[in-house]
Order: C-alpha cells, then structure tokens, then sequence
C-alpha cells in the first residue's frame, strides 16, 4: 500500500441520484439518533459506485455534511479503507487477489495476464474498459486464484481461462462469474466429499421443554 | 469421519435452496420460540455446555463470553455484533456459511441477542463480499417478513438485526477496530480495557461473535449441549469448517470433527497434497497469522486448539493453507509480511514500523540479498514487536515470521549462500512479492 | 485510595488515575510521547510499556487505570516494574522503531534542544541502527502560516489531532491513510481555522510541527528565558518570554492550572514581530502639524508649556488595553496633583460602578470555576474572541455533557453548542423575569453562572444589562455558599488592575463618553493617552494630545507629543485579570532606543510639570500601590470580594435601548497596537476574512 491521495482531476460537484438519496436516508436510521456518522462507510460506497467506481472529492464532502461530519474525518476514513478508489478505474475493474493462499495456486502467472492484457496496474486502457490492482486476500481461499471484478467474484482461474476472461469482457461477452473451473463453489471439484445424501439428514428434535427458569436443561443424546 | 447427520452446515456447498424454505427444511428456525421461552440462563448454560470456542481465531469459550454481558442494562441498550469481516488469509468459511446458509446465522443472531439482552444486532461484513451481503441481506428480509426478527415478533424477543458493511479493511477483523468502523470512524482497535461487555458500541455493552460461532448455536440449542460437546476431545470439542487451500489436489471447505487429524483432512477431502503425502513442505494450519509447521510435525497432527498450540502454531480460523516442496517458503511468508504491513492500521509504533521492516528484510532474504546475521536481527525484531501493541495485529505479524525462521533456517541461510557465490546469476530474476 | 506497589516501594495513589500518574507520584519517571494529561489517551506510541506482575505482556501504562489493578492471588497488592530487563527491553524494542524511519536530520530541526525523541534516544534507547532499508520520506503539508511541518519527523502520536479536536474543538487535523503510510494532514492541506493552532508547536515531541515564523532563528540553549504574563486578553495566560540579546524570539506558554492550564492563543503567541515594527523608540513632537524627533527636555518641555497655562478641570486622561498598575496608578497621582478630575480607564466607556463592590466587576466564580459550572448564560460576550483559552475551558465542560451554554448576543461558532436566546438586552429581561425557558435551566442547575462580556457593559443600556444580570443571578441562586457564579469578563488587560486603584473620573470628573465629548466641543485642552488606542481620535477635537505607548497606532497619529514607552515584554508590570488576581510580567527585553519603562517616564515628567511624585524607584512606586491597595501585593491569589452584594448590583439603572450587543471584538488578531503592527497576525486576519469571506469584518 502507498499513499493514498484524492486525485488532481476532480469533478466540480458531486450529487446523489434521487434513487441513492432515498437509498441513503434509509440507510443512516439503521443506527441510533446521533449515530449517524456510522453510515459513512456505505454512503461513500454507494457514492464511488455511482461514480463510476472511484470516489471524487465532493462526494467526500457531499457525504460529510449528510451525516453531520467534519470532512477530516471523512478523509480519513476515505484514505484508510482501500477499497475506496480514489482516482479513475477501468469499466472493469479487476482486483487480483496476490496474498500467499492465491500464489501458491498461481496469482503471478494472472498478474502476468494483466500486465500483458491491461498494462501496470492502477493505469486505465485506453478504451477506459479495464484496469487492475493488486489486493490482500479476498477471502475465497479454497476457490484460488482468484480475481473480483466489480461486484463478482471469478475463481479457480489458469492464465489462459483469465485472459478470456479479460477480453471477453472488454468485448462485451456475457461471462459467468464464480468458479472458472465447472466446480460447485467450494465443493472439492469433482464432486462432494460429504453431504451426499442429497437433501439435508433430517435432525431428530431433541429439545426439551423446559418450564424450570435458569435451570439448565439438557438434551439427551 | 464425521458423519452427515452430525453437520451442522448443511448447505456448505450451496447445491439447495438458501432461502428461508430451504432452510426450515433443513431444520432452521426449528423451535427457536422454546429456546426463548427457557431463558437466557438456559441458553447461556447450554451454550457454556456445549463447550463452543470461539470460531473467529482466538477460541474464547461463547458462553462465557455472553455471560460478562451485564444481566440488567444500567439504561443503556445492549448491542450484538457480529464479526463478519472475514479476511484472514487462507479463511473462506464464513462467506459459504452468509451465501448458503444464512438462516442459521439470522436466527443464532436472535438467540444470541435475547441471551444478552440485545434487542439490536449488528453484522459487520467485509465490503469486498457483495454478492454475500446481496443474499444475507435478502436473507434477513425474509426473516423480517416472515415476523422471525424484528419488532413483535413471532419469537417474542424484539430483535432488529442490520447489516453493515466494510470497505476494505483486516484490521476490522479485531473487535474493538470493528466497533470504531461500525461508528463510522477509521479500524483503529481500542485500548483495552474498558472491554466491549462494558463500554463497546456508541459506549454500550457490547459482544462480538464470529460469523460461524453464532450460525452454530441454533444446532446445539436443538441437538443439545452434550451432542456439540461429545465431538472432538475435552476443550476442543464440535465440529469445524475447515478451510484447505494451497497445494491441495481438490482445495476445498469442509466442515469436519474438531481434533481430526491432517492427513485425514487433506486426504479424505481435498484430494491429499499435491504429489502425495511426502511431497509436504509444511502447512500453516490456522490461517496466516500462526506458525507454519514443517512436514515432520504435521505426520499426526489433529486439528484443534490444544494440539496446534502445543506446536506453538494454533486452530485459529482452521484455515489449513498447503505447501508441498515445491514452494519458496521465504517467499510464501514475505507475501504475508507484505499482507500485514498493508493492513497494519498505522495507529502504534511496533506494527506499524516493524510490520514495513519485516517484510523489508524478507524481500531481500527471498531473493537472498541478506546477510546470516540479519536472521537473528529479524528474529528479534518480531519478538520488539509481538505482545508490545494494542491489538492482536503484531503478535499475528510477528508469529507467521517466527515460524519461518524457527522451522526452515537453513532455507534462508542456502539462499543467502547462494546468492553469495554468485550475485550475478539472474537466471531467477525476481519481480517483488507484490505489485507495489 | 488503591494501593500499590511500584519498583519495590509500596505508594497509596488518587482513586482513577492511570498508572503513568501512579509512577510518576512514586517519582518514578516513564517516558511517553503520545500521552499528554491534558488530552485524552491514545496509548499508541508504546513507549511507557511497564511489567506489571502476572500479566501476561508489558501494559501501556498510561492506559491502564490503578483501579484496573487486580490483587495477587492472595490478596498481595499489584506490583508494577518500571525498571526490569522486560520493560528495558521493551523500551528499546520502541524506540528502536521510532528511530528507524526517523530523519536524522537533528543538526537542522528547529526542535533541537527540546526534542523529546532525542532525550530519549539518549535516555532509552541504543546507541546503533541496525535499520538498513530505505527511510521513509513524507511529503511536508501547508496547515497555514504558523505552523511548518516537516512530516518525515512525524512518530504519529497524534498529539496534535487529540488538541486540535478536543481542546480547539476544531476538527480539522487528522490521521489519513494507514499503517506505515499514515499521515498527519488537513483536509486538503487548508490552513487550520483556530486561535490555538500554535499549541500544537509545543505538543509535537518531536520536529515535526515547528514554529513557521520562527523557523531557523535561534537555539533553545541561546534563549534567556523570562517568565511572564501575557496581556492580549485579560486573562493573564502565564507565558515564557524567549530573547536573544534584545530582541524577543518566541513567546511560550507556562503551565498554570487555574489560568490557562498550558495553552495560548495565537496571538498571544506569534505577537511578537509585533513587537520590532512600527515602534516609538523617541520622543516626538509635532511642529507645524508633522511630528519630528525631539529629546525627552524637548517633549517634557512641550507638554510643560501647555499644561502650566491650563486648568485642571480641562484636562483628561485616558488608560489604554495594555496599560500595567504602575504607570496608571503614577498618571493619577499625577492627574490629581494636577487639579484634574477627569480619568478613565475604560477605553470602551463599560459601565462598570466600583462603588457597587469589586465582585461586580470581576470573574468572581474563578476561571476555573468553568470545572464545576453546571449552566452557562453567556451575555454580550464572545469568550472564544475575548479570552480564547478560557472558550476553551468552557468547550471541555461542555464536552462532559455537564454544562449547557446560552448565548444573548452576538451569534458565533463558539466550538461548542448552545442555546441562542437572543440579540440585546431585551432577551436578558426575558430570561430575568422567568419569561424565556433558559431561566428553568439556571434555575434547576446546582452551579449555574453568567458572563457578562466586555461588549454587554459597552452597550449603551450596560448599566441596565448590569442590574438586569444582577437580578437574574439573585434570581437564580448563582451566588450561595461559597459558590458565585456572577462572573464579568473583560477583554483589556488593564482594566482591573485600573478599576481597582480607581483610575475613574474623580468627584465630577468625566468619564470616556464625556472626555471625547467634551474634547471635541472643545471643552478640554489637553488629554493624555496612556497607550489609548482604541477611542475615535476625530473626537478629540482641537486638544492637545500626550500619547504615551509603545507603536505608531491610532494614538500617535493624532499625537502632539509622544512619549515612547516600554511594551509588556520589556518592564516589569502589575496586571489583574478578570478574576482580580494580581500578575507580574518579566522584564525579557529593553525598551527600544529612547523609550522608557513607563512609570519612570511619569514620574520624570512629574517633576518637569512641578508635581513631583514621591518615589523614584520601581519598588517605591510599588511599595505606594500596595500601601494604597494591599491586595494587589498578593500576587497570583485571588482575594474574593467579602462584601459582595447582588442587591447593591441589582438596584442599578434600568432603561436600556433595543440595540443588539456588538462584538467586543471585531478582528480578533488585531484588538491592540502591537497586534496591529505584526505581520502575522494581519496574514491572519486576512486569512480569517477570506475564510469567512467579509462576515467578521468591521460590521460590529
């Protein structure tokens, strides 16, 4: 991680659409009254998704004064949550998982695809379509290497898999996300090592009603 | 083996339906109305009973934690919180549990608020798990809409539950940098104590679980304590998602009997070690922040607490990451060095200044541009920084580092010789452990 | 009271203190960066990790309360080790650290001398580095003309964020990014908008945020260093004069609990290139409408001339701000010799009648008083302006959630909440006769008080305001016990110490309104300024005009003789604030050139005039006021008022106007002729005015 900087290109203003404005007040009454401030991490989620995935000056402002803040305080936890791009990314914006989990299954030979594909990471082609970063573990660990692009998740990947992958979505091909490799999510691929019997075991209810308060009750075995 | 009647997750690989359907014919939701009705000293005892640690890393007995909650609110509300910002390298577990069975985390979510007297409860998600929060968060508007939580609800405990999210943040993963996240400020982890069953969020009595720590609790409640209790061996008891990733032939989760051993984790469902039993190199058996153990530790080695920290290793998340021979060990620790100074919050001086040198040193030594003296310094500079900071952060930057030196030495010490005869060679250039 | 056991000693401490305090009342020392007693605790810098038994790990031991303690498992009292081979180790382990991405470009920081970082490498740490990686390099950050930064320095104690957010109550400092990146900046590197910034300068322990304007002027050790008492307000902030040779090279605050704790304002701080320019360093006399220099015989010769042919009873005389006991009490003597009755000291024309008791001109509960108060109805007052520090005393109590302010007045961004009750003295009425809700909340509270500000005594209904104030606090049960919650506060340094010794119109004597009045009717002759600078000169019509003080401001200007004087830096001076507790300041520097410490000068004009006053030493003149007005000789004690008496103030003048209360300070860094001649303060002003884009201009 280097420093993190707003970038020197901002937008004049900064506006939420009607739609997230609703989606926005509805949001601060998850917390209680004088708590508003919680819900400055979502609010400038969904400003960076509004803007075209990376999140501009005044919306650090715009967000500030919503929730009753001082806009330090924003900045700060703009420039603290990396997940906040704070200059332009590609249409498609890939974040390859390089943590050991993913290396050890193949991360450099994806961030070899990006380099050859996209460029350095952080830079945007030219077609403003992709950009790429590196990023810590994504938490799909079993499902490795991995890569999110935009919302999803694309796992299992090999080099070749990922650089269809890549160009696919350039080309504006339907991709499916999740597992590249035909595997069902987590499940070892090639078919479950457990949970066989289809449906779930039904499970004998063993609960005892209890009328005795605070005795602790047990359930036979 | 533990056998299907005994898993508790059902849906771990998401072939039914994660709604809530699915779920009742699973078995959630099952009686819930009873559990409430016993008490909260019931479902406390039972949960201390059961003998559940906590599933999150660090394996604090559930029950008692809930039990430090204050028994009558001094007027402040009591708030549950749980901790779904999973993001310790090597774990996934959690996610499977949000996407495919989230029933299970919804209604462990309304037990445990009524045993603390919370009628608010908070999951803090990691941002990066969109599609997760998408389907948790329907998940939760169907339990509203079926009247399961919320307001006069069927079960008789006011219980709202919310869900919020990260942006991108490890240190979250610590309870008190949660809570500072979940008020809208930076994850700088609190100074302790007060500790969060006193003052945690917006000041309240507070306890943060682990996503699988609460989705397990409606199975034990159903099932019984001593059904939880008798898996496994004393103090290390149930069942376990474990995660195995790494040089595995069929990477996968799998949840599994607390204490079964390695070989037949690896073997039974992940296809064994890439090459076969004695291509191992070592495994990290808990997550990045443990020991790794070499090959020869690893021959009997059941997964649990007491086993794994006897190794000086640890269960941790029982995310099992593998390494068969072929790995470079320098490098596979140095790109977690670079994983904890990235996610070191910066807030004290050891992690956030020893974090950056560790993985300074470790670049070189993987490249085996060190000197054999600076092993020793490097050893010493995790012992600066393991138990001198205000979270967990250092000691888990600091264990990983440990490992490496205490079981593969001699790797360093021939790189740096190699390196030394012949500094020209560059038939292995290397690009940095990680795209700075 | 816990007991415990610190380094084998056993010590009984304070209920709630943290372990540093324990330690430290065990005189043991532990060193620290980030903690600080007047800011909340971080507990990040690691740096005062002690053993305490059977803990598992070193414990930050600021951040560990002695009641957190727990006894051995058979009753033993916790015992804490500050020196073991644990701690010691720790210790170097974070120093260590502190060090490694540290510049080590001591030779050229300002900090030099007075670095905490470098007293204790020396004290803790080791003598080598076995850090052979690259340093870290931070980009430096303009926060504004006061402070520089050179944030390579910066150990990321956050010192400086805690001040500026709790005690500033300005949320404008802040810690962006994270872990090794992180760094210490405003939003967007815009100045900071506060009257203390400059307390962070001390707060740094280390280089990184140092003085701008004193950048590479000088090294501590070079500095004579002489305590103080600061005069830009009349708070009497405690400060550290620090000269070189003649010229003052910093000003600093000292600590005083019941003042100003260890802040001051930024004027009080950076005023002293205020100090080099626009001086009076001769005697001037003004031949043919120009002023030209002229030897003291020449000046005294001039004033002689004039008032030996006129009558007392047509000559006046006017105390300024800045004004020290000594000189005014030496001009009254002298105005009484001759023959005039017509003194004031109350530049502003405040309705203050000593006669009704010294309580109804003072800040009776103390300043410290702010602790325990419990409401606040604060009337034709700014204290954020007025006496920053104390806002800032006012803004911690606030912070409790013990403390609900009112505001009838001015509206302000004050850094802390308020109820606005209105604009003039008809809302003061309101609240007097139970009319408007903040009477409930005086009412209910147990330690409720007002404060009268400068610019309510200044309105022209301000002997109402005072009976009504007077009324409210009867009514409201501010004064019981030992608890007097009537509270004036003044914004000239001068002004108690004046109100004291009485320099007030004599038995039909004029007061300001009517000196300028009169002057300019042409019914007085001569009028003398002492330091006088605040009054519309075009009302002094045609007088002959003495100004005696230290710059060429307002007074000079209109001057027909000046007589250079000393400023607070340069004589040693008596000055009451609010509270009534007499101060001293340091003589640091000498008056420039010809100028003269303003006492002597008085006293040598006395004899010139044929009046000779009775002493000719500092000590005499002393030795008079005391024998005059015995409390003044208690320095830095505070005498109550025994005697005082809300009736007496509650029977006053009752017809007040409906013209809402000015401020009593238009341009905050501009309120005295010093301020007005230092450029950093009008780089401030100017940048106050753009930031508020016109709206603290002149429009009070």
């Amino acid at each position: 991680m280097s420093v993190r900087r707003l970038d020197p290109i901002q937008p004049e203003n900064f506006q939420f659409s009607a739609a997230n404005l609703k989606w926005a007040k509805a949001q601060v009454k998850k917390y209680p009254p004088g708590k508003q401030a919680s819900a400055v991490i979502p609010l400038l989620w969904r400003a960076q998704e509004q803007h075209d995935g990376w999140l501009p000056e005044p919306a650090l402002r715009a967000v500030a004064e919503m929730l009753d803040m001082a806009y330090i305080r924003v900045y700060e936890v703009a420039t603290f949550y990396t997940m906040y791009n704070l200059s332009p990314v590609g249409k498609y914006f890939v974040q390859l998982c390089g943590t050991t989990p993913c290396w050890l299954r193949g991360a450099d030979d994806l961030k070899e695809v990006c380099r050859h594909v996209i460029g350095e990471q952080n830079q945007v082609t030219e077609d403003g379509m992709l950009s790429w970063l590196e990023v810590e573990c994504l938490g799909a660990c079993t499902n490795a290497p991995m890569v999110q692009i935009n919302k999803d998740y694309f796992e299992d990947l090999d080099a070749k898999g990922f650089e269809k992958l890549l160009t696919d979505l350039r080309e504006g091909r339907e991709v499916k996300p999740g597992p590249q490799n035909g595997r069902q999510f987590s499940c070892p691929e090639g078919g479950a090592t457990t949970l066989l019997n289809g449906s779930a075991p039904s499970v004998a209810k063993r609960v005892t009603k209890t009328k005795a308060k605070g005795k602790p009750q047990r359930g036979g075995k | 083996m533990l056998k299907d009647k005994d898993r508790i997750f059902r849906n771990l690989y998401g072939f039914e339906d994660p709604g809530l359907k699915g779920a009742k014919k699973r078995g959630a939701w099952d009686g819930t109305k009873t559990f409430l009705t016993n008490g909260r000293d019931w479902v406390i005892g039972e949960v201390k009973a059961s003998g559940l640690r906590g599933r999150g890393g660090a394996g604090f007995p559930t029950g008692l934690k809930w039990s430090f909650m204050p028994k009558v609110s001094d007027g402040r509300p009591h708030y549950l919180v749980v901790n779904a910002d999973e993001s310790e390298p090597g774990t996934c577990k959690d996610r499977e549990i949000m996407r495919h069975d989230p029933h299970l985390l919804i209604e462990g979510s309304l037990i445990a608020g009524f045993a603390m007297g919370s009628n608010t409860g908070y999951i803090y998600i990691r941002g990066e798990f969109i599609r997760e929060r998408e389907r948790l968060q329907a998940a939760i508007d169907e339990a509203y809409d079926a009247k399961l939580i919320g307001r006069n609800n069927k079960h008789g405990w006011d219980f709202d539950l919310y869900l919020h999210h990260g942006a991108g943040a490890y240190i979250c993963g610590e309870e008190t940098a949660l809570l500072e996240s979940l008020e809208g400020k930076k994850g700088q982890p609190r100074l302790k104590p007060p500790f969060p069953a006193m003052a945690g969020l917006y000041g309240a009595p507070t306890t943060v679980n682990n996503v699988e720590s609460i989705a397990v609790v409606p199975d034990i409640l159903r099932r019984g304590a001593s059904w939880f209790s008798g898996l496994g061996r004393p103090n290390n008891v149930g069942t376990k998602l474990f995660c195995i990733s790494g040089h595995v032939n069929r990477p996968c989760n799998v949840e599994e009997e607390m204490g079964i051993h390695l070989k037949e984790l690896l073997e039974r469902h992940a296809g064994g070690v890439r090459g076969g039993w004695k291509n191992l190199l070592a495994v990290i058996p808990g997550g990045s922040s443990v020991r790794c153990l070499p090959d020869d530790l690893c021959q009997n080695l059941p997964m649990d607490f007491d086993s794994l920290s006897a190794l000086k290793s640890g269960l941790g998340t029982a995310a099992v990451i593998v390494m068969d021979k072929s790995t470079d060990i320098i490098r596979a620790i140095a790109r977690l060095a670079y994983f904890y100074k990235h996610e070191s919050c910066g807030q004290c001086t050891p992690c956030r200044e020893g974090t950056g040198w560790m993985y300074r040193v470790l670049d070189r030594m993987a490249r085996g541009q060190a000197h054999k003296r600076e092993i020793d310094m490097l050893l010493e500079v995790t012992y600066q920084i393991e138990g001198h900071t205000i979270c967990a952060l250092g000691d888990a930057a600091a264990w990983p580092v440990q490992g490496l030196i205490t079981h593969f030495r001699h790797v360093i010490e021939e790189r740096i010789d190699q390196y030394s005869a012949n500094p020209a060679f560059e038939g292995e250039v290397r690009e940095p452990v990680a795209a700075e | 009271m816990p007991k415990l056991i610190i380094d084998g000693a056993e010590i009984e401490v304070e209920n709630g203190i943290t372990l540093i305090q324990a330690c430290e009342q065990a005189g043991v020392e532990i060193p620290r960066f980030c903690y600080h007693e007047r800011l909340s605790i971080a507990g990040n810098c690691r740096m005062c990790l002690v053993e305490v038994k059977g803990m598992p790990k070193p414990i930050a031991s600021c951040a560990l309360g002695v009641n957190d303690l727990r006894p051995g498992p058979n009753g033993e009292l916790p015992e804490i080790h500050t020196k073991s081979p644990t701690v010691k180790k720790a210790r170097e382990g974070v120093m260590e650290f502190l060090l490694i991405n540290h510049p080590l470009d001591c030779p050229i920081c300002d900090q030099g001398g007075e670095c905490d970082l470098q007293d204790q490498a020396m004290a803790y740490g080791v003598d080598g580095s076995r850090f052979t990686e690259n340093k870290r390099a931070v980009e430096d950050k303009n926060i504004g003309p006061l402070i520089k930064t050179i944030m390579t320095r910066c150990i990321h104690c956050t010192r400086c964020v805690r001040f500026m957010t709790e005690v500033a109550g300005v949320e404008e400092l802040g810690l962006a990014g994270r872990g090794e990146d992180a760094e210490i900046t405003t939003y967007l590197e815009r100045g900071m908008m506060s009257e203390m910034s400059g307390n962070v300068i001390d707060l740094c322990p280390v280089g990184a945020l140092t003085s701008k304007p004193y950048a590479f002027a000088a090294r501590p050790w070079e500095l004579r260093k002489t305590e103080s008492i600061d005069v830009m307000d009349a708070m009497g902030a405690n400060i550290r004069v620090d000269t070189r040779g003649r010229e003052v090279m910093r000003i600093l605050p000292r600590n005083h609990d019941d003042i100003n704790e260890e802040w001051i304002s930024d004027k009080s701080r950076f005023i002293w290139d205020g100090l080099r320019t626009q001086r009076l360093d001769q005697p001037l006399i003004r031949v043919r409408g120009k002023l030209r220099p002229a030897s003291w015989d020449e000046a005294f010769g001039a004033i002689a001339r004039k008032l030996k042919r006129t009558k007392g009873a047509r000559i006046a005389a006017l105390a300024g701000d800045l004004a020290g006991a000594e000189e005014m009490f030496a001009l009254k003597d002298l105005m009484k010799r001759l023959g005039s009755p017509n003194i004031d000291c109350r530049q502003d024309g405040a309705a203050i009648n000593p006669a009704r008791g010294r309580g109804g001109y003072l800040f009776n509960s103390g300043l410290g008083g702010i602790d325990e108060a419990d409401a606040l109805l604060l009337i034709g007052c700014n204290p954020r302006a007025e006496a920053t520090v104390l806002n800032a005393r006012i803004r911690r109590r606030w912070r409790t959630r013990q403390l609900k302010v009112g505001l009838i007045g001015r509206e302000a961004d004050l850094s802390y909440r308020y109820d606005y009750i209105g604009a003039g003295p008809q809302s003061l009425a309101d609240v007097a006769s139970g009319k408007h809700a903040f009477a409930k909340v005086l009412k209910s509270a147990k330690r409720p008080m007002l404060i009268l500000g400068a610019a309510a005594l200044a309105h022209t209904g301000g002997g109402a305001v005072m009976t009504l104030a007077a009324r409210l606090a009867g009514m409201t049960g501010m004064v019981s016990g030992t608890w007097n919650g009537f509270n004036v506060l003044h914004h000239a340094a001068s002004r108690v110490a004046g109100l004291d010794m009485g320099f007030l119109p004599a038995a039909g004597g004029l007061d300001t309104q009517a000196i300028l009045k009169n002057a300019k009717a042409g019914k007085l002759d001569a009028v003398f300024l002492l330091g006088a600078d605040e009054i519309d000169m075009t009302s002094l019509g045609s007088a002959f005009v003495i100004y005696q003080g230290t710059h060429g401001d307002a007074g000079a200007h209109r001057a027909d003789v000046i007589l250079p004087g000393a400023a607070y830096t340069e004589k040693s001076a008596i000055y009451v604030n609010t509270e009534g507790r007499p101060q001293m300041t340091g003589q640091a520097a000498f008056p420039p050139g010809d100028a003269r410490e303003d006492w002597s000068i008085i006293r040598a004009l006395s004899a010139v005039l044929g009046k000779t006053l009775d002493w000719d030493t500092l000590s005499e003149v002393r030795g008079a006021i005391f024998a005059a007005h015995p409390h003044l000789a208690l320095i830095d004690e505070v005498v109550p008022d025994e005697n005082f008496d809300l009736n007496k103030l509650s029977r006053g003048p009752s017809r007040f106007g409906k013209q809402p209360f000015r401020r009593a300070v238009d341009q905050f860094y501009l309120t005295n002729p010093i301020a007005r001649a230092s450029a950093i303060m009008g780089e401030l002003s100017a940048m106050m005015a753009d930031e508020t884009s016109g709206a603290t201009g002149t429009d009070g």
